[in-house]
């Protein structure tokens, strides 16, 4: 599979299509965490750095339709995306694989965002200061539609992106209380798993206690 | 799929292989729902098609719906519907119906799990 939006993205574990393609017997139930943030921000290569076999991609491509539409500044030699979703997997246990479903951050493609957010863990907001404006629409659209999901800010952090302090993202973003924000290079492991755990401490701490 | 970001028909409409439906039988059905194929020797009625087949021999192994999606190169939307045909008909089985709220004890699990990553 071409890859063409992130060639830092791939995993470094080496798992080949056809290897690895299956879970393991033992896995009893799965759980998924929404990567969300705007187009080209770098969902994919997160996704990629932390994925367990090679990020997928489900739907069809974007056309060139969305030229004048989707906004390229910026962002390189990026040539090519897609409406689809992309996804990797984590079989963090035995028992149990975690899904990381890239959810794309333009409004008219957010009906396909609503039904993959029931029963998720949360949602990592990826965002890039150099356009941190790009991120209202994500963050809006998940404050106002899925409430009950928690979220979790990630800074991309690009070579030349300014510093901000996570303070003043907060308040730039006008961040609800409390939501985490950390910052990460989206093509290192250890570092987007890091956002990982920082959004699922978040979720679990704000868990409602059932009974 | 091509990685190029051209546009490739399909000569067959999604909504033919799904019989004009756009939403599963089950509303348990997910992207992230796990199956697999029940018995394999269960064969399936002579009128399945091939998408059937295809999903069910994907299945031969425990999979989410969204990685078969993938690797038969179908919309998540369209393997979700056939999917859960194949569930009615027995001859698919969820492992974890999806959508139900994550417990506590899952989160702790996945947390200890990511740590044991970073």
């Amino acid at each position: 599979m071409a890859y063409a939006s992130s060639p830092d993205g791939a995993p470094e574990n080496g798992a080949s299509e056809t290897c690895g393609r299956y879970l393991a017997e033992t896995v009893q139930r799965s759980a998924k965490i929404l990567v969300v943030g705007a187009f080209g921000v770098g969902k994919t290569t997160l996704i990629g750095s932390v994925s367990e076999i090679t990020p997928l991609r489900t739907e069809e491509a974007m056309t060139t339709a969305s030229v004048g539409v989707d906004d390229l500044a910026g962002l390189g030699d990026k040539k090519a995306t897609t409406v689809a979703m992309d996804f990797g997997r984590i079989t963090v246990s035995p028992r149990l694989v975690l899904y990381l479903f890239g959810m794309p951050g333009q409004r008219r493609f957010w009906d396909l965002w609503e039904g993959l957010a029931e029963g998720a863990v949360g949602a990592l907001v990826l965002a890039d200061t150099r356009r941190l404006e790009q991120s209202f629409e994500v963050l809006d659209q998940l404050e106002t539609h899925t409430a009950e999901l928690p979220f979790a800010l990630a800074i991309n952090q690009f070579p030349n992106s300014p510093w901000c302090s996570e303070d003043e993202l907060a308040d730039a973003l006008d961040l609800p209380p409390r939501t985490p924000v950390t910052s990460c290079d989206a093509r290192d492991r250890a570092g987007s798993v890091k956002a990982l755990i920082t959004l699922v401490e978040h979720a679990l701490a704000n868990q409602k206690v059932p009974s | 799929m091509s990685g190029t970001g051209e546009y490739r028909d399909r000569p067959v409409r999604p909504y033919v292989l799904t019989g004009g439906r756009a939403v599963p039988t089950r509303n348990t059905i997910r992207p992230d729902t796990l199956v697999i194929a029940a018995s394999p020797g269960m064969p399936l009625p002579v009128s399945a098609g091939r998408t059937e087949r295809a999903l069910l021999g994907m299945c031969r192994s425990l999979l989410s719906l969204a990685e078969a999606a993938a690797y038969l190169e179908l919309p998540v939307s369209v393997v979700m519907v056939v999917a859960s045909d194949l569930v009615d008909s027995g001859h698919l089985l969820v492992r974890t119906p999806g959508g139900a709220p994550v417990s506590r004890e899952v989160l702790q699990e996945l947390l200890h799990g990511l740590r044991k990553l970073a």
